[in-house]
């Protein structure tokens, strides 16, 4: 049974396309076909975080228009037998998203994947509720900062209103990733807890995101950060994020960074 | 304990939870607006079209301030009115 999730949060810069290229990958390399759906039209970066910004041939707007076929503007991952990428037009604008189309590229999508990913973009406009609107589940992408938790839970309000689901009277599935978290900022009172952020809006969490110089390392390489560096805090993060979402049961804890190399040097020595 | 005695030294407050209380308020108050028609557009548009039935206005020249308190909240609605209007009344009289 296919499932379409989207990645959303309102606010931007959080850490949605990330996100999505990580979850991706972890659901692919477990086995499960995956594709991820660029949906920020006009500001398309999926593509360069996935490390494709020079296979795109056609996108989302093709297809939703009927220009292209479907299978003609997917992009196989070179790393992932199972990962696809829809990637979003860079100069066609967001009203070309109808959601007679959209509807039918998720539909189509949901007959051939496991896993229909839909990176939203950052605000509350047509994009990202196209994004949303056939969402089965949601991962809403939260920093421990006042304007990402308030922008979150706008979110939330929109995924318990706005979407097919919700209009069937059914639910989205919500969950809430916390990204950039610093526990010792959080320990010393300087940065929301996660209880804080879990309290407040009410949702249950999926996982946690430790702030790490890897994401960045990851984004500027063109390779989902579970893959760029599987052993680091916020692959390991991702991993255990991807398996909560497949339905496992995995103690929630922040990942912390390993000891460095002098450090088991000096380990070695002791014993 | 010691992270209090810390922050005690170095004399700055903890403002995560100030944060938390900020947004325990405002959110609760968003929630209750959520579906709800603009209160404060609504009284804005109406206020000016009346305004307007009377004076030329320039959109630019009117400033509405809400300061929202815990007992009252407060809407303040700036207008300025071109001087041409006392001139106008004083030539009709």
């Amino acid at each position: 049974m296919a499932k379409v999730l989207v990645v959303t949060s309102g606010k931007g810069g959080v850490g949605k396309t990330t996100t999505t290229a990580a979850l991706g990958a972890a659901l692919a390399q477990r086995g499960d076909k995956v594709v991820v759906v660029d949906f920020d039209v006009g500001l398309r970066n999926l593509d360069l975080v996935m490390g494709a910004e020079r296979r795109v041939v056609f996108d989302l707007i093709n297809v939703v228009q009927g220009v292209a076929k479907l299978p003609q503007a997917l992009i196989k991952d070179k790393r992932l037998e199972n990962l696809w990428l829809l990637p979003a037009s860079q100069t066609r604008d967001k009203d070309a998203l109808t959601e007679e189309g959209v509807g039918k590229v998720i539909a189509d999508l949901r007959s051939r994947f496991d896993w229909v990913i839909c990176d939203s973009p950052a605000g509350i406009e047509r994009g990202a509720s196209m994004a949303m609107r056939f969402a089965d589940e949601a991962v809403i992408v939260t920093n421990p900062e006042v304007s990402s938790v308030r922008d979150s839970d706008r979110i939330i309000g929109m995924l318990d209103s706005k979407t097919v689901r919700a209009e069937k009277g059914e639910r989205v599935e919500k969950h809430i990733l916390i990204t950039r978290y610093d526990p010792s900022r959080a320990a010393r009172g300087e940065m929301l807890t996660i209880e804080d952020i879990l309290e407040i809006l009410a949702t249950p969490l999926l996982g946690i995101i430790p702030e790490s110089q890897d994401v960045l390392r990851a984004s500027n390489v063109g390779t989902p950060v579970t893959l760029s560096n599987a052993e680091g805090a916020p692959a390991r993060a991702y991993t255990d994020a991807a398996r909560r979402l497949c339905g496992e049961t995995i103690a929630m804890h922040v990942p912390t960074e390993r000891k460095g190399f002098m450090d088991r040097l000096l380990r070695r020595r002791a014993a | 304990m010691s992270m209090g005695l810390l922050r005690l030294l170095r004399g700055n407050k903890a403002s995560a939870p100030v944060a938390r209380e900020r947004l325990q308020i405002l959110l609760a108050h968003e929630r209750g607006m959520r579906g709800q028609p603009d209160l404060l557009g609504v009284l804005r548009e109406e206020i000016l079209a009346v305004v307007s039935r009377h004076v030329t206005l320039d959109p630019t020249k009117v400033i509405v301030r809400l300061e929202r308190g815990d007992e009252v909240s407060t809407l303040e609605v700036d207008i300025e009115v071109p001087n041409d209007f006392e001139r106008k009344k004083a030539a009709v009289a």
